[in-house]
């Protein structure tokens, strides 16, 4: 997918002024973050199962060649076959041969952020193979053509009256013709269309939230049942994934279970959990004849044992989104690229490179709840700055910017030369402001008044006024 | 030139040091035998490690706290009559599919010669299906199944309805111990591999808040889920 | 205690009350306070804009101005931890800077959690007439864990009422340059803080950081709101004669 990440200043004005998108992100403290902390308060062991659940992340990092090699013995011991990508142009090619070796027409889909990393559902219908979504919210915005704006509710920007109107225009050609009000109809609705393609199918392709070394298994969550009817019903599975899914045991992956959903959606366990090995077994009556891993890399080896290396071990629940200022004032589109909020500023730049992705570490005021919710405690501000620094080193970035951080770094060190150009700047903005409090607009500082006043220094620095103090004998 | 896999797997290894490779393999190997609660390993919640009444009490619980019903019985015959009953109550039509499965042999349907009841696995007509589990985990409400020629997981997906026939004695307090239990299975083959195609933890019916963050249950999954428990413990317990 | 006072480049430059007041209840409490002369900026903005080797050289001109005193108090949790927290990693590895800049982390406190947490103080004699809100810095709440310690000192002020806001653990969009850099998203970030602060009724609000406080001060001015806003250390001191940030002469609120 082709990042928009350098119009993010522009991808956020719009996101700002529009009326659905805000009204869609309201009240999402109420609801996800409440549910999150509900969750949480109920689970006395939940800070010790996060603790265990980075350790164990930070091991398979320590081992992750070993650990992939015994995955894909057992994977293929289950009958199945693993295929390494390093690119998403040769991982959505893997699929589409894939599909042909079958001759499929349609592919039933769970949702898979690897696949929009790929683009995939664009390439299979340039190559007369058709994509269909399953999870709703992901039916949703491939009906309107859109790209997912949140890592687990891809939809959550579309207002109800936005979906009443895409299914009114999308399910005629079903034969539905009333425009529907409410959302259950809604589900009914889609439900009642999707239901057959599932059988239709010929490949269903899955995400794959952890895959597991001990029994070569891929673990799929969902709420709705979509991913299991997506892998059960069709000819192929394929499950797409990336290197550093990787656990060690199945102990291991119930432990990072227990805190998926309780931080995702504040749920004590997602609705359907499913391990699947392999292919259909000889005495089976249902399952995929054949059953297929796709290994994505794009980039992401580059960052073991690195100085992003703890990114690797974002277990993609979504809550760093939920719990930012600056995702939740504009949406996952504004980031530009598939990974949006914390998560997705850290991830970007590494996967599409920092001079595109710039702007998505700096949108950050380092408030750090996205690292005090992570229910791995990445330390996602630390990476960020990171970032900046190696942005400030590569000189990208606005000149003016830089420049001005080094001129006030210059000042800072040079205390004498830093009260000067203080007082005559405080003392500008004394003269401009009058008698006014706050000043409707300073020179330089657009970003800042475009909706605030400035406040008007008191007048005479601290230190100036200290020294005067106590020169004239007020102590120590 | 070398393959995406070697690529991929040797960039990996130059990250880690190549001299840190047989290390690495022996932490593996280590690492891959700490399976099952014992001390020192992932650290387990206390909630549902509690006597087997009291694991009872907690499923129920937790399960209807995710809009699953369950119904307590006590013995297999009154199996039959509480599905039949569970049907009538919402309307639902006196036929299922069901779980080859021999555990479903032992409950005597032919008292409730009403309920049709085709073996097999679920095809898109089917509005019930009954399934046994392998084994229901107290914590959380869940129920495991898993696949095999008796037990095909459409059964757990397509029908409108699943209903589960539980015995008390599969309630377990942690997910854990259900692992343990397919480790013990016998391998398929030589070399130990015991999983079954799929392994399904459902807990509660199919549901979803994607349109208008209101949550609704029947997504694509089983609009309803409902548990029979056969309170088969010993009373005295 | 010999104790040093940073002031903060904020309090220094935009509102030099605020260091009289922490002065003042530094002195009541039984200090003696020092202000070293070599004091400018913690470097928390080269540090944050990626420019780690300024950040570097501000924090050796800072330790080095301030390392020999028993403690170094600053009204600003977030100079405070860029101080306690980020000197140190960024003198990581470094065998000279390194243990001193540990040596400073470990004797630099936020005013207000040093008057509770190290001085054992529980109330102070200051009255304040008012509906108060109070809003928690980002960097004070989760890097110093500042939450009980500034509601437990105004509870003791005589004639306030505290309500707490909504949302109150939810960032007022600051964030030191990114206020200026990405200004619409930063507005509407302080838009949204606003309207929880305001929804509690109060006609004041406090806090314990300066940058947080001329955010929300400047974005209640230009909504035209009649709430005040002051740092807490004002309140704490009995200094609040002088205008509320943003506010003019002619509007004093106290």
């Amino acid at each position: 997918m082709k990042p928009t990440s350098r119009a993010f200043k522009q991808n956020a004005h719009e996101a700002l002024g529009d009326k659905n998108l805000q009204e869609a992100l309201s009240d999402l403290e109420g609801g996800f973050v409440q549910g999150r902390l509900n969750a949480v308060n109920k689970l006395p062991e939940f800070d010790q199962l996060r603790d265990a659940g980075r350790d164990i992340k930070h091991h398979v990092l320590e081992n992750l060649d070993v650990y992939l090699e015994i995955f894909e013995e057992k994977v293929v011991a289950n009958g199945g076959q693993v295929h390494w990508c390093r690119s998403p142009e040769d991982a959505r090619q893997k699929v589409l041969e894939l599909c042909r070796s079958i001759d499929a027409k349609t592919v039933t889909k769970g949702k898979s952020m690897i696949g929009e990393e790929m683009d995939l559902n664009h390439f299979l219908e340039g190559h007369a193979v058709e994509p269909i979504e399953t999870d709703f919210g992901e039916y949703i915005i491939q009906l309107a053509d859109e790209r997912p704006s949140h890592i687990i509710a891809p939809a959550i920007h579309k207002t109800k009256e936005q979906v009443a109107d895409l299914f009114h225009e999308h399910h005629q050609k079903y034969g539905k013709s009333a425009r529907l009000e409410e959302p259950r109809d809604m589900l009914d609705e889609a439900r009642e269309i999707l239901r057959p393609k599932y059988i239709e199918a010929d490949v269903g392709i899955t995400g794959a939230n952890f895959m597991i070394a001990e029994t070569g298994s891929t673990v799929i969550v969902t709420n709705e049942g979509n991913g299991d009817l997506t892998q059960t019903l069709a000819k192929m599975h394929i499950a797409l994934a990336t290197p550093e899914k990787i656990v060690p045991t199945l102990d291991d992956a119930t432990t990072l279970l227990r805190i998926l959903a309780r931080s995702a959606t504040g749920q004590e366990m997602s609705v359907y959990t499913t391990f699947s090995s392999g292919n259909k077994r000889p005495d089976d009556l249902d399952g995929p004849a054949s059953y297929h891993v796709v290994i994505l890399d794009n980039g992401r080896t580059d960052m073991v044992g690195g100085d992003f290396n703890d990114m690797l071990t974002c277990i993609k629940c979504g809550a760093c989104l939920m719990h930012c200022p600056v995702w939740t004032a504009i949406g996952g589109h504004a980031y530009g690229w598939v990974y949006p909020g914390p998560m997705g500023s850290v991830l970007t730049p590494n996967l599409v490179g920092l001079e595109e992705a710039c702007h998505l570490p700096n949108a950050s005021t380092f408030c750090g709840r996205c690292q005090e919710i992570c229910p791995q405690k990445i330390p996602l501000p630390r990476m960020l700055r990171k970032h900046r620094e190696n942005a400030f080193t590569a000189r990208l970035g606005p000149p003016q910017e830089r420049m001005g951080i080094a001129l006030w770094a210059w000042l800072a060190k040079r205390p004498a030369l830093y009260r000067l150009a203080t007082s005559l700047a405080t003392g500008a903005l004394r003269l401009m402001a009058g008698k006014r409090g706050s000043l409707k607009s300073v020179p330089l500082a657009g970003g800042w008044t475009h909706s605030r006043n400035m406040p008007t220094p008191q007048g005479g620095t601290f230190m100036q006024q200290i020294k005067a103090k106590r020169r004239a004998g007020g102590a120590p | 030139m070398s393959s995406a896999r070697d690529d991929i797997l040797g960039r990996i290894r130059g990250k880690l040091g190549a001299d840190k490779r047989d290390a690495s393999e022996q932490a593996v190997a280590e690492r891959l035998k700490r399976t099952g609660p014992q001390p020192g390993q992932n650290p387990i919640p206390a909630r549902g490690q509690l006597a087997a009444p009291e694991r009872l009490a907690l499923f129920r619980e937790m399960a209807e706290a995710v809009d699953a019903t369950v119904a307590v019985v006590g013995s297999l015959d009154d199996v039959p009559t509480s599905v039949t009953g569970y049907l009538a109550e919402n309307n639902l039509p006196a036929e299922a599919v069901m779980s080859p499965d021999a555990r479903m042999d032992e409950i005597p349907w032919a008292d409730q010669p009403l309920l049709t009841l085709r073996r097999g696995r679920a095809e898109d007509a089917d509005a019930v299906g009954i399934t046994p589990v392998n084994a229901a985990i107290a914590e959380t409400g869940t129920l495991m199944m898993t696949s095999g020629a008796e037990t095909p997981v459409t059964l757990n997906f397509m029908p409108d309805t699943h209903i589960a026939i539980v015995q008390a004695s599969q309630i377990v307090g942690t997910y854990e111990e259900t692992w343990g239990e397919l480790r013990g299975r016998t391998p398929r083959d030589g070399d130990g591999n015991f999983m079954p195609r799929a392994v399904n933890w459902v807990t509660g019916p199919s549901r979803s808040a994607d349109i208008a963050k209101t949550l609704f249950l029947g997504a694509h999954g089983p609009r309803r889920l409902h548990i029979v428990v056969v309170d088969d413990n010993d009373e005295k317990t | 205690m010999k104790v040093a006072m940073f002031v903060t480049c904020l309090v220094d430059l935009f509102r030099p009350s605020v260091g009289f007041a922490a002065l003042k209840l530094l002195e009541d409490a039984g200090c003696t306070v020092y202000v070293p002369e070599a004091q400018t900026c913690c470097g928390q903005p080269a540090y944050n804009s990626g420019a780690r080797d300024e950040a570097k050289a501000i924090a050796r001109q800072v330790i080095e101005a301030f390392e020999e005193y028993e403690a170094v108090i600053a009204p600003s949790g977030s100079c405070t931890g860029m101080i306690s927290h980020h000197y140190p990693a960024l003198f990581e590895g470094d065998e000279i800077w390194g243990p001193r800049a540990e040596a400073l982390a470990a004797k630099t406190f936020e005013l207000v959690s040093y008057l509770t947490d190290q001085l054992g103080v529980e109330a102070v004699t200051a009255a304040y007439q008012g509906e108060v809100t109070y809003h928690d810095a980002c960097s004070g709440l989760r890097e110093l864990g500042i939450r009980d310690q500034p509601r437990k000192l105004l509870a003791s002020v005589d004639g306030l009422n505290l309500s707490e806001a909504p949302e109150r653990d939810v960032c007022c969009g600051f964030g030191g340059t990114f206020s200026a850099k990405y200004g619409e998203v930063s507005g509407a970030i302080v838009t949204a803080k606003t309207a929880a602060l305001g929804s509690t009724g109060a006609t004041t609000v406090l806090g314990g950081d300066l940058g947080c406080l001329v955010n929300i001060a400047g974005r209640l001015q230009r909504e035209g709101s009649p709430i005040s806003v002051r740092h807490i250390a004002e309140v704490l001191a009995g200094m609040t004669d002088t205008p509320a940030i943003g506010a003019s002469d002619a509007e004093d609120g106290s």
